[in-house]
């Protein structure tokens, strides 16, 4: 689960971390307002969206007056806010965060994230901050310094020093540094996060450490126990289809082609995807039923599909284990029945139940192709909706 | 001969829940030495037949279980998993999914402080199978037919496609591992890989991997250096979209690392046979052998 950047601020204020002032503001007015209630200089309007790559995208401004906040929020309000990350028709900004401006001495980067060899949350520090952490793991691996995070002792004072002699700060600067890295770390462990980034941290020509940027990602899988966490979750961020099956708990992901999938597993249903590529048209969505799925999320599953307009035809490829194919065939019939079908169906069973489940289906009286191998269904599905 | 569990490994079962009593029953109807159930406050009675107990150590010493297997829901895991350990649990074989990963690390740390030799399969697993003599998991038994291919995976229902692809053409398998689809999993490809080549039965494996993180990459340089054994691949994920957690939580593509090319890329060069066609997993083992 991701978070804007001012939840994310607030909570690292909440543990100590330095940030600047802001107000977060919800219109050009707004934004007017907070400009002259922060009383400074030069302040920086910033466009609330979880995508990142808002500065290149047009979604952060400097301003030096009210009138150039209103401005600036008018302007970043006006369109849908297209970065590399929110796709081609952009995110729409609702929230602003109005900040301080300040003298910047340095942007350096800090980062946690999981190790999957050492099976430890990592803490990472760079000199080159304001970039891409990405892009520099690729050029200059070396820049990159880390300390491991044990989860008993929590990041010790001696590793966030080495961190800061390393990144090349100056001893007056230590202490400071020590104290925001330890902060960061404590977060990340407390709130169950799986991905914290300061992007930039900046070393202020006055000698403060700054959280300027501040992203943070929480493991959905421990959201049970984070309920402060939960209430910051912002659903006009997401994909309201993927929440329709969150809340039908299936695994649904839309992508861009045409062939809707209903797939039974995780890695059978990329695998699906990969195989409806292969014969020449690409998936409209990631679809996991999940492995204990009932007759009615079954069903609930294909009307999440029905709903996509882009979907010319349905892939159905299921290999019952614990999901009978019995199951599976009922929820399909009954889906069907409700809505009506107007598309190519292939499905292709196999597993728990099958002869019962292939027999449900051919009951039924509908138009449903049936495969026997994924290749067999993939090259079905795609000759369907060719034609169609 | 297999790896890791066989007709002698005995199996107590850790939650017995509507899931774990339901697959307890098919575990026991497969042939597998189902020997304790551990339901705390329920000790001295028996469920579905079998003996329960109300700790992992009272099961142990009464039974000599060496294998156990989690149903437990993800909130109690963490504990789960360190109780089989402090009660000399050999193999500790993880189903549950949707686990905090924080309590994986937590479980990591405590079991490498206590120099412990437990060996954790999952968590988030289909379990593990040496067809005719132990199932362990949540696999439907009947696809599976004993013979020479170990087959390890990181996916369910895409192992059973891999299992049911060879069974069909009449090659069995000496075991199975699902090893699972979180970030942090206790035995990894490397592992399993380890664990086959040194195995007399296994004559080839199937290795079927996902995007997300290196493990893949890692296993094709140990195939490089140690794998003396024919090897075929399967990369799930090759058209999934950056940056989007494809129902794993550990198949996911973040920072440019974790693609399906990548991993592709270094099995190929490892020596390994990629079907580019998940239907033709098998159709691969048989080109690769017939050669």
């Amino acid at each position: 689960m991701k978070i804007h950047e001012y939840q994310a601020k607030a909570i690292l204020k909440a543990a100590g971390v330095p940030i600047l002032e802001g107000r977060v503001v919800h219109s050009a007015k707004g934004a007017a307002a907070a400009f002259s209630e922060l009383g400074c200089a030069i302040a920086v309007v910033k466009a609330q969206i979880h995508a990142g790559g808002r500065g290149k995208g047009g979604g952060v401004k400097l301003v030096r007056s009210a009138a150039e906040a209103e401005a600036a929020a008018t302007a970043i309000m006006a369109k849908p806010l297209i970065t590399y990350q929110t796709g081609p028709h952009g995110q729409k900004v609702k929230t602003l965060l109005v900040e301080q401006g300040c003298a910047i001495e340095r942007e350096l980067y800090a980062g946690i994230a999981l190790d999957r060899a050492s099976k430890l949350p990592v803490l990472m520090v760079s000199s080159e901050g304001g970039v891409e952490i990405e892009v520099v793991a690729h050029s200059h691996p070396e820049k990159i310094l880390k300390e491991p995070i044990d989860p008993i002792t929590g990041l010790l004072p001696s590793q966030a020093r080495r961190l800061a002699k390393e990144v090349g700060l100056p001893p007056a600067l230590w202490e400071k540094a020590t104290q925001f890295l330890q902060a960061l770390c404590r977060v990340y462990v407390e709130k169950d996060l799986s991905l914290a980034e300061i992007n930039p941290l900046v070393v202020t020509k006055d000698g403060q450490l700054l959280a300027l940027d501040a992203k943070m990602n929480f493991d959905s899988n421990a959201l049970y126990r984070q309920p402060g966490v939960v209430a910051l979750r912002d659903l006009d961020e997401e994909d309201p289809s993927e929440i329709a099956g969150q809340e039908a708990g299936i695994t649904y992901i839309s992508l861009d082609g045409n062939i809707g999938c209903l797939v039974n597993g995780a890695g059978l249903a990329m695998a699906t995807m990969d195989i409806i590529k292969l014969y020449g048209a690409a998936p409209a969505n990631f679809l996991d039923v999940g492995g204990g799925a009932t007759k009615d999320q079954v069903a609930k599953a294909f009307r999440l599909i029905l709903a996509d307009p882009k979907v010319t035809g349905i892939l159905i490829n299921i290999f019952g284990g614990i999901l009978r194919c019995t199951t599976l065939a009922e929820g399909i019939v009954a889906a069907v029945k409700e809505t009506g079908l107007s598309l190519p169906l292939v499905v292709r069973l196999e597993g728990t139940e099958v002869e019962q489940g292939r027999q449900i289906l051919r009951d039924s009286g509908l138009a449903i192709t049936t495969a026997s191998t994924m290749a067999d269904a993939a090259e079905k599905i795609v000759k369907a909706t060719a034609k169609a | 001969m297999s790896v890791l569990v066989n007709k002698n490994t005995r199996v107590l079962v850790q939650g017995l829940g509507k899931a774990g009593r339901f697959h307890m029953a098919q575990m026991v109807q497969y042939g597998t030495k189902v020997v304790a159930g551990v339901a705390p406050g329920k000790g001295g009675t028996t469920i579905d037949g079998i003996p329960a107990f109300d700790s992992v150590a009272e099961a142990v010493k009464a039974t000599g279980a060496d294998a156990s297997v989690v149903y437990v829901p993800a909130a109690g895991c963490l504990d789960s998993i360190l109780e089989a350990d402090a009660a000399g649990i050999a193999l500790c074989v993880v189903i549950t999914e949707g686990i905090p990963i924080s309590d994986m690390v937590r479980a990591f740390a405590a079991l490498r402080l206590r120099g412990s030799t437990m060996r954790i399969i999952g968590p988030n697993c289909p379990g593990i199978i040496t067809p005719g003599e132990c199932k362990i998991g949540i696999m439907p038994g009947y696809i599976h037919r004993p013979g020479p291919v170990g087959v390890v995976s990181r996916s369910g229902t895409l192992t059973y496609e891999a299992v049911w692809q060879l069974s069909e053409r009449g090659i069995g398998q000496s075991t199975c591992i699902g090893i699972g689809g979180d970030p942090l999993i206790g035995t990894t490809h490397v592992d399993a890989l380890r664990l086959f080549n040194d195995d007399p039965a296994t004559e080839a494996i199937i290795m079927i991997g996902e995007i997300g993180g290196t493990a893949e990459e890692e296993a094709a340089a140990f195939i490089r250096k140690s794998v003396r054994k024919p090897v075929v691949g399967f990369i799930a994920g090759q058209t999934a979209p950056p940056g989007k957690r494809m129902g794993h939580a550990g198949a996911i593509i973040s920072g440019g690392s974790g693609k399906a090319a990548d991993k592709i890329a270094a099995l190929e060069q490892a020596g390994v046979a990629m079907a580019t066609n998940p239907s033709e997993m098998a159709a691969t083992l048989v080109k690769l052998l017939g050669k």
